[in-house]
C-alpha cells in the first residue's frame, strides 16, 4: 500500500551498505539530486553575532546611477558592500519603483524609500517596525526639502556638513530625537546666501545656542516668541479623486482622499478653532499631532495651537462611492485588427458632474502596447506627444470646453510582423478644478482665541484627479 | 560658496594640508578643516590619522564646531582607542556645563563612543545627568543608559542605572517617559526573562497619560510597550482599548499601525456580545483603508499587516474588497500582496466583482503578475464554492485568449479545482486537450497529463494523447516524466485492453533508458506492483484521493497569534515568527493572545501545536509531493528494533514485501537516550508555549579523531520543503560525531524522521537510528545527529544533501609508526604514489607545527636537520586502515613548507594536505 518513490532509494543504497566498502573514491549515483538548486539562497539570515540593537543603524543615499554617495552611521560602521544586496534587488527589479522596500541580507535588513530618483536606504539589525524607519525616512527627505528646497543630489552634496548634522540631530543611537522642523531650525538654521556671507564675516555659526524650547514644552510643534507684522492664516482644501472606470463608463472604486494644508504666520501662542457646515463626511481622519482629539470626537471641531508656518492639518479619506462625483467622462474605441497593421485610436472626453465649475489643466496619458510603432492622430484642441520608446502617448488637452469637446482621434501602426497586442491600454486622466471640494466639504468658520490682534483668513478648495484611471 | 568644494579635494596631500589647516590658529580656518574632514568622512574616505589634531579642536566654546568634533570622534573613537581618552575630561567638564544644550549634547556622544576605557569614566556623569533638573537632558541620559548597555551590560547593572531608567517611567515629562521607555524595551530584549518592564496598572496608567502627550516616537515605542502587558480582565482592557483609539487617527502611520496591534490584542478578552466591542472593529476599518492611501512602500508594509488581520477577523475588512483592486501603475510588490488579500476578502457575496478584476488583470502587461492573477482564480474556485462554476467558465474565456502563458497557468489551477470537485467539471476537459500543443512549460504539461491520466476513462483517445508525450520522453523535465509513468499506469488499470504495449513502453523507459532514480524506482515499483498483484496495484495507483481544502495558504493558527502580538514589526512582514530570522531575537518571549473572559475561541496551546495543518495544494513543481498525499498511508512503528551495530540486516530486504514498511519502522523515533543538550530545559519551556526552538543533541558513532568548526547549513529549507538541517562534524574521545540541527521551518509538523548515508569512500554510517523526541512542529528546530551525502526522510518526503568532513576526524589515535616500520614503508610505496605540496605564509617553526599536528592524531616519528632545514617524518593512520607518510620540510625565516605525502591510496593525499594547510594555518 506504501508508495513512496523516494523511500525507494533509501533501500537501493542500504543494499550496497551490506558489505564492508571497499576503499575507493565513490561518485554516487545519486549525486545529482543532491545538487540540485545548490546555488539558492537562503532568504532569512540566521543569527550570528550579538545583537546591537540601534533601531537604524546607516543611511545610505544612492543616486539613480547606483552610486552612494552619502552614508552615515549612527552606530558602529556598517561597510557600504551591505548595499550589493540591494543592488541586486534593483537589478532584479523591472522599474526603479519596483524594488521592494525591505531586503534581506544575512545580518541586515535594508529598509528603504524612493524619493526624488534617490533611494534613501536605511540598515537596521535587530526588529524593528518597518514602519517606523519608512515614516523616519519620510521625514529626512522631508526635512531636506525644507531646508534646501529640493532634495536632489546636487543639493546634498552642496550642503553636506548641514546635512550630517541634521542627520545627528535627527536619530540619536536609533531612536528619533528632533523630527519636527520647527525645532531642527533652531537647532541648526538653514542655509541661505545671506547668512553664508553673514556669518563668514562675522565668523558665528549656523548652529542654534539656545536649547530647543519646543523639544520639551506641552507643543512641542510650535516655537516661542513668533513674531509677525502680518498675522494670517491660509487653509487649502486639496482632494484628490482616485478611480478606476471600467470600459463600460461605469465606476468600479472611486474614492477621495482630501488634506487640509495650512500656512499660518501668527505672533504669539494663538488658540484655533476651525468648524465644518458638513463635518459628518469626516469620518476617516489623521491629524496633525496640535489637532486636540477629544474635541473633536465630542464636537467636530478642529481645536488647535498650530505650528508656525506650512503644515498639514489633517488629512481624510472619503471611500463611500455615493459621495465621490466623477467629474469627467472618457469615450473611447482603441482597437486592433486580427491580421492588419493598423489599429484606431478614438477618445472623447466631456464633463460630468462639475457644478458648473470648468475642468482645467486636463492631461491625458496611455501606455500603449508594445506592438505599436507610432499613431498618426489629430487632437482637436491641446497638443500629444507619443514616445516611440517607451509607448508612452501624452495629449495635453488644457481646458475642456463643454460645447466643443475635445478629442483625440486618429490611427495607430503596428510594427510589421507584430501580432494583435493582448493587452488593453489604459487611460490615466489628470484635472483640476479651482474653487470646488469635490466632496462637497465646506469650512464653517475659524476663530482664534488667546490673542488680540485680528489674523488675515483665507481659504480655497481645490479638486485634483489622483490616481484616475479608465480602463479600455 | 557651497559644500560641495569639499569633494573636489581628492588630490595627494590631502591629509597633510588637512592637518596644517587643524593646526591653524584661526577659529574660522579650523572649522573649515573640520568640516572638510567630516564631508571626507561623509563620503567614505578613511581620516582616522588626523584624530589627535581633530581632538585638540574640541575644547572650544563654540558650539558648532564643537559638534563637529563630536561627530568625528563617534566614527573614529573606536580604532583609535587610547587617543579617544584624550578627550575625556572635556566630556565629563561638559557634562557639568550649565547650558543643558551641552550637557545633553556630552552625555549623548559619550555613550557613542564604544570605548570600554572610556565608559568607566561615563558612569558618574550620565549618573548625574539621569537626575538632571532639566527634562532634555535627562531624556538624552534615558537613551544613553541603553547605549551603555550595549557597550556593557554588566556595568549598567552593576552600577544601579535599570533602576534610576525604571523610576523615569514615573517622571512628570512625556517626553522622558517615552525615552525610558524605549530604552528599557530596548535593554530587555536582551533579557528575555528579566523583569525590566514590570508592567502593572500603576505603570500602564502613567504611559497612557504620556502617550497623549509625547511625541509621534515616543508614542509607537510607549505604544509597542503596552502590546507587551497583559490586562487582568475584559474592564481593564476595555479601558486601554479606549484609550489607545485616538492614536488611529493619527497622521503617522507606525503609530497607527502599533495602535492596531495594542488593539488586536486586547480585543480577544473582551466579549463578544459587548457593545464596544462591535465598535472598536468598526473603528479599526477606515485607519486601516487610510494605510493604503499612502505612499507604495508604505502601502507593502501595511498590506503584509492587513493580510495577517483578515486571517484573524475577517469582519474587520469584509466590505473593504474595493480598496485592494489594483491600479496598473502601482508597484508589482503592491500588486501582488493586494491580490492575495482580495482572495482572503473573496466571499460569495463579492464573488462576482473579483471575478471581473481578476479577468481584467488577466490582460495585463506584466506577467508574473498575470499568472498570479489566473492562479487567483482558482483559488477563488477552490474558496468559495458556489463560485466554483463562474470560475471555470473564467478560466475557459481565458483559455479562448490564447495568450500561451495565460493558458499554461489555467490549466495548471483547473487541474486543482478538479480535485476539489471530483466529478462536476470534467466536461471542459475536451477544452483543455485542444489546448495540448501550446504547453510548453513543465508544470503546465505536467498538470495535463494528470488531468488525461485521472479522466483517462472519460478520454477516447487518452491513449493517443499519452503516447504523444512519450515520443520525446528523455527531454521532459522530471516532473513531467513521473507524471507521465504515473498517468499511463492509471490508463492501464482503467483499459487494460488496449494499453498493454504502451505501459510496458513507459516502464522499460523509466526503468532502463533513465538514470533519475526517483524516475526510475518509482517505475521498478510499479512494475512489481502490476506483475505481483494488479489489485493491489489498483488500490495504490488509484486510490481515493483526500480533496485539497479550501484555505489553502493560510497561516498556521499558532503562528498567527504569534504574529498578531508583532504587527507593525519585521515578523509580521515576513509572516516568519520573530524567532526565526531577525538576529537579537535570542531568546525572544513568545506572545501569544491572551484569552477572551468566557469564551473558549483561543485554541488550546497545546493542542494547536500538533493540529494536524489542511491539506496543501501542491505549490508549482511539487506534483511528486502531490503523489505522495495521495496514495500515502500512515507509516507504523512496529519494525524490528533498532540495530546497534550497522545496517547489516537491512541489506536483504526485499523492496515490495514489506521491507519498506519495516526499514521506516526502523529508522523511526528511537528513545531519547543520547540527548544531552544544556539548554532541554528552555526548549520544553518554549515548547509549552509556541515551540520554537528544542535542542536534541543526537551522536552518531561511527568506526573510531578534533577540529572546531562552526555548524554550516548543509540543507537550506527551501530545497527541502521547510526542513533545515546544519551541522558540523566533530571527533570527541575517538568518535566521530555528526551533530546535526533540523529546523522544521514550514508550516505543518514533521514526524517520522529516518536517516542514511551514502556509500561513501570512509565507510561512515550511522551508530543509531536519528532520535528525535516529538514530531517536529512548525519552526521547531532540533540540534542533535569528506563528501558524506545524506538522506534524512520524514513525512512529507526524503531530502538528499551532501557535506563535507574535515579528513582528520579519520585520524585515529594509534597512527604513530614505528621508525623502522616507517622506513620500510616509505621505500615500499611506489614513487609515483608520492605527492608533493607547498604550504605558504606559515610563520610556526618545527615544534611548534609538530605540537599542533600531534592535537589532530598527526604524529612525528622523527625529526632531522639538514643544512638549516627542518625535516619532520610523519605518519596517521585512517579509520579504514590506510597509513598516511609524510615528510615535512621547514626552513628557518622561509615561511613556505614543503611537504611529500606518501600513501598507498594516493586519491587521499589532496585532503590530507589541506588539512595540513588547515590545521597548520589555524
Amino acid at each position: 500500500m506504501l508508495m513512496f518513490p523516494s523511500d525507494s532509494l533509501i533501500t537501493s543504497f542500504v543494499y550496497s551498505m551490506s558489505a564492508l566498502p571497499p576503499f575507493k573514491p565513490v561518485t554516487s549515483y545519486w549525486f545529482r539530486l543532491s545538487q540540485n538548486g545548490q546555488n539558492e539562497l537562503l532568504c532569512f539570515p540566521s543569527p550570528a553575532s550579538p545583537p546591537p540593537a540601534a533601531m537604524i543603524h546607516s543611511l545610505f543615499l544612492i543616486n539613480a546611477s547606483g552610486d552612494i554617495f552619502l552614508e552615515k552611521h549612527w552606530k558602529s560602521v556598517v561597510s557600504r558592500s551591505v548595499c550589493d544586496y540591494f543592488f541586486e534587488a534593483q537589478e532584479r527589479a523591472s522599474e526603479p519603483e519596483n524594488v521592494p522596500p525591505v531586503i534581506p541580507t544575512p545580518h541586515h535588513y535594508l529598509i528603504s524609500v524612493l524619493r526624488h530618483r534617490i533611494y534613501f536606504v536605511a540598515v537596521i539589525q535587530s526588529e524593528v517596525p518597518p514602519l517606523f524607519v519608512i515614516e523616519f525616512l519620510h521625514r529626512v527627505v522631508d526635512t531636506f526639502q525644507d531646508y534646501f528646497g529640493v532634495c536632489t543630489e546636487a543639493a546634498i552634496k552642496d550642503n553636506v556638513v548641514v546635512v550630517y548634522e541634521l542627520l545627528e540631530e535627527m536619530l540619536d543611537n536609533g531612536f528619533p530625537l528632533a523630527t519636527e522642523s520647527n525645532i531642527l531650525k533652531e537647532l541648526i538654521k538653514p542655509p541661505t546666501i545671506l547668512r553664508t556671507m553673514v556669518n563668514t564675516i562675522t565668523g558665528s555659526t549656523n548652529v542654534g545656542e539656545q536649547l530647543p524650547t519646543g523639544q520639551l514644552s506641552v507643543v512641542p510643534w510650535r516655537r516661542t516668541g513668533v513674531k509677525y507684522t502680518n498675522n494670517e492664516a491660509y487653509f487649502d482644501v486639496v482632494e484628490e479623486i482616485d478611480a478606476i472606470i471600467d470600459k463600460s463608463g461605469s465606476t468600479i472604486t472611486a474614492e477621495i482622499q482630501g488634506v487640509i494644508d495650512a500656512c499660518v504666520k501668527l505672533t504669539g501662542m494663538p488658540d484655533l478653532t476651525l468648524s465644518f457646515m458638513n463635518p459628518r463626511l469626516l469620518d476617516d481622519v489623521s491629524f496633525h499631532p496640535c489637532v486636540r482629539f477629544k474635541r473633536w470626537e465630542a464636537e467636530r471641531i478642529l481645536s488647535f495651537i498650530p505650528p508656525d508656518g506650512n503644515f498639514r492639518l489633517l488629512s481624510y479619506h472619503v471611500s463611500s462611492q455615493n459621495l465621490v462625483a466623477i467629474p469627467v467622462y472618457v469615450k473611447h474605441n482603441i482597437t486592433f485588427r486580427e491580421g492588419s497593421s493598423q489599429g484606431r485610436f478614438d477618445l472623447t472626453l466631456g464633463p460630468k458632474q462639475t457644478m458648473g465649475k470648468a475642468v482645467e489643466a486636463v492631461l491625458v496619458s496611455s501606455q500603449l502596447p508594445r506592438g505599436v510603432l507610432n499613431a498618426n492622430l489629430n487632437a482637436s484642441q491641446g497638443t500629444y506627444t507619443f514616445d516611440p520608446v517607451t509607448k508612452m502617448l501624452t495629449w495635453d488637452v488644457g481646458k475642456i470646453n463643454p460645447q466643443k469637446l475635445p478629442s483625440l482621434k486618429g490611427s495607430m501602426n503596428l510594427q510589421a510582423g507584430a501580432s494583435k497586442p493582448d493587452e488593453n491600454p489604459t487611460i490615466n486622466i489628470q484635472l483640476k478644478i479651482q474653487q470646488m471640494a469635490i466632496s462637497g466639504l465646506k469650512v464653517n468658520r475659524l476663530d482664534m482665541y488667546g490673542e488680540k490682534y485680528k489674523p488675515f483668513k483665507g481659504i480655497k478648495y481645490m479638486t485634483k484627479a489622483g490616481k484616475f484611471q479608465v480602463r479600455t | 560658496m557651497t559644500d560641495s568644494k569639499y569633494f573636489t579635494t581628492t588630490k595627494k596631500g590631502e591629509i597633510f594640508e588637512l592637518k596644517a589647516e587643524l593646526n591653524s590658529d584661526k577659529k574660522e580656518k579650523k572649522k573649515e578643516a573640520v568640516k572638510k574632514v567630516i564631508a571626507s568622512m561623509t563620503v567614505g574616505k578613511d581620516v582616522s590619522a588626523l584624530f589627535p589634531d581633530v581632538v585638540n579642536c574640541m575644547q572650544t566654546d563654540n558650539l558648532e564646531l564643537k559638534k563637529l568634533v563630536y561627530l568625528y570622534l563617534m566614527n573614529y573613537a573606536k580604532s583609535q582607542p587610547d587617543m579617544a581618552i584624550m578627550a575625556v575630561n572635556t566630556f565629563v567638564k561638559d557634562c557639568e556645563d550649565p547650558n543643558p544644550l551641552i550637557r545633553a549634547l556630552a552625555v549623548r556622544t559619550m555613550g557613542c563612543i564604544r570605548v570600554d576605557k572610556i565608559t568607566e569614566y561615563l558612569c558618574e556623569p550620565l549618573r548625574k545627568c539621569l537626575k538632571d533638573e532639566d527634562p532634555y537632558v535627562r531624556k538624552t541620559a534615558a537613551v544613553c543608559v541603553a547605549k551603555l548597555h550595549d557597550i556593557n551590560a554588566q556595568l549598567v547593572e552593576d552600577q544601579g542605572f535599570l533602576d534610576t531608567l525604571k523610576d523615569l517611567i514615573s517622571d512628570s515629562n512625556p517626553m522622558v517617559v517615552a525615552n525610558a521607555v524605549a530604552a528599557l524595551s530596548e535593554i530587555a530584549e536582551s533579557h528575555p526573562n528579566s523583569n525590566l518592564l514590570d508592567l502593572n496598572p500603576q505603570t500602564i496608567n502613567k504611559l497612557l497619560t504620556a502617550l497623549n502627550e509625547c511625541t509621534e516616537w515616543g508614542q509607537i515605542f510607549i505604544l509597542d510597550c503596552l502590546a507587551n502587558y497583559t490586562p487582568r480582565d475584559d474592564r481593564e482592557s476595555q479601558s486601554i482599548c479606549e484609550r489607545v483609539t485616538p492614536r488611529l487617527s493619527h497622521a503617522n502611520s507606525a503609530v497607527v499601525l502599533s495602535a492596531v496591534k495594542v488593539l488586536m490584542k486586547f480585543m480577544e478578552m473582551l466579549p463578544k456580545d459587548l457593545d464596544y466591542y462591535g465598535t472598536l472593529l468598526k473603528k479599526l476599518a477606515p485607519p486601516l483603508v487610510t494605510l493604503l492611501s499612502a505612499e507604495p512602500e508604505l502601502q507593502y508594509v501595511a498590506l503584509r499587516n492587513i493580510n495577517l488581520i483578515v486571517q484573524r477577523r475577517p469582519e474587520i475588512l469584509k466590505h473593504e474588497m474595493k480598496v485592494f483592486f489594483v491600479k496598473y501603475n502601482d508597484p508589482i510588490y503592491v500588486k501582488l500582496e493586494k491580490l492575495d488579500i482580495m482572495i482572503r476578502l473573496a466571499s460569495q457575496a463579492n464573488i462576482a466583482q473579483v471575478l471581473a478584476e481578476l479577468k481584467e488583470y488577466a490582460t495585463e502587461v506584466d506577467v508574473d503578475f498575470v499568472r498570479k492573477a489566473v492562479r487567483a482564480i482558482g483559488r477563488c474556485a477552490i474558496k468559495v464554492e458556489q463560485s466554483a462554476e463562474r470560475c471555470v467558465s473564467t478560466l475557459l474565456d481565458l483559455i479562448q485568449t490564447k495568450v500561451n502563458y495565460v493558458v499554461q497557468e489555467a490549466i495548471v489551477v483547473i487541474k486543482d479545482i478538479f480535485r476539489k470537485y471530483p466529478n462536476k467539471y470534467e466536461s471542459v476537459i475536451a477544452t483543455l486537450c485542444e489546448n495540448l500543443d501550446s504547453l510548453d512549460e513543465p508544470e503546465a504539461r505536467a498538470a495535463m497529463i494528470w488531468i488525461v491520466g485521472e479522466y483517462a476513462e472519460r478520454i477516447d483517445n487518452a491513449d493517443e494523447l499519452l503516447e504523444s508525450f512519450l515520443e520525446g520522453f528523455h527531454d521532459e523535465s522530471t516532473q513531467v516524466q513521473l507524471q507521465l509513468l504515473t498517468a499511463i499506469v492509471k490508463l492501464f488499470l482503467k483499459k487494460p485492453t488496449e494499453t498493454q504495449e504502451l505501459v510496458q513502453q513507459v516502464l522499460s523507459l523509466a526503468t532502463q533508458d533513465s538514470d533519475n532514480p526517483d524516475l526510475r524506482d518509482r517505475g521498478y515499483i510499479y512494475w512489481r506492483l502490476l506483475s505481483t498483484d494488479p489489485v493491489a496495484a489498483k488500490e495504490v495507483v488509484l486510490a481515493e484521493k483526500p480533496l485539497i481544502s479550501e484555505e489553502t495558504d493560510l497561516i498556521e493558527p499558532t503562528l498567527l497569534e504569534e504574529l498578531i502580538c508583532h504587527i507593525g514589526t519585521l515578523a509580521s512582514v515576513y509572516h516568519k515568527p520573530p524567532s526565526a530570522f531577525v538576529e537579537g531575537s535570542r531568546g525572544v518571549q513568545h506572545k501569544r493572545l491572551p484569552g477572551s473572559a468566557g469564551s473558549v475561541e483561543s485554541p488550546d496551546p497545546g493542542a494547536a501545536a500538533t493540529e494536524t495543518p489542511p491539506a496543501v495544494i501542491p505549490s508549482q513543481g511539487d506534483l511528486l509531493g502531490d503523489l505522495l498525499n495521495l496514495d500515502l498511508t500512515p507509516t507504523t512503528t512496529t519494525g524490528p528494533p533498532p540495530p546497534t551495530t550497522s545496517g547489516m540486516q537491512m541489506g536483504a530486504m526485499d523492496l515490495l514485501s514489506g521491507g519498506l514498511d519495516s526499514l521506516v519502522g526502523l529508522l523511526h523515533q528511537g528513545p531519547p537516550s543520547l540527548s544531552a543538550s544544556p539548554s532541554t530545559t528552555t526548549a520544553s519551556l518554549y515548547f509549552l508555549f509556541f515551540p520554537s526552538t528544542l535542542l536534541v543533541t543526537s551522536v552518531w558513532v561511527a568506526q573510531d579523531v578534533c577540529g572546531h568548526v562552526s555548524a554550516q547549513v548543509w540543507l537550506p529549507a527551501m530545497k527541502a520543503k521547510g526542513l533545515e538541517i546544519s551541522g558540523v562534524f566533530v571527533r570527541r574521545a575517538g568518535v566521530i560525531q555528526m551533530e546535526m540541527t533540523l529546523t522544521n521551518k514550514a508550516m505543518s509538523v514533521m514526524t517520522d524522521f529516518a536517516i542514511q548515508f551514502n556509500r561513501n569512500s570512509f565507510g561512515l554510517a550511522p551508530a543509531g537510528p536519528l532520535q528525535i523526541l516529538t514530531p517536529l512542529s512548525p519552526n521547531q528546530s532540533i540540534e542533535p545527529l569528506n563528501n558524506l551525502q545524506v538522506a534524512v526522510k520524514n513525512n512529507i518526503d526524503v531530502f538528499y544533501f551532501s557535506c563535507q568532513y574535515p579528513i582528520s576526524m579519520l585520524f585515529v589515535e594509534d597512527g604513530k609508526m614505528e621508525r623502522q616500520v616507517f622506513l620500510a614503508t616509505w621505500k615500499d610505496i611506489p614513487n609515483d604514489n608520492e605527492s608533493q605540496f607547498q604550504i605558504k605564509d606559515c610563520h610556526l617553526n618545527s615544534d611548534a607545527a609538530s605540537n599542533k599536528l600531534q592535537s589532530s592524531n598527526i604524529f612525528t616519528i622523527a625529526k632531522r636537520t639538514v643544512e638549516g632545514q627542518d625535516m619532520l617524518y610523519q605518519s596517521m593512520k585512517l579509520t579504514n586502515g590506510i597509513w598516511v607518510l609524510a615528510e615535512l620540510r621547514v626552513q628557518a625565516g622561509n615561511p613556505n613548507y614543503t611537504i611529500s605525502l606518501k600513501c598507498r591510496a594516493p586519491e587521499v593525499s589532496q585532503c590530507v594536505f589541506q588539512n595540513y594547510e588547515a590545521v597548520l594555518k589555524n
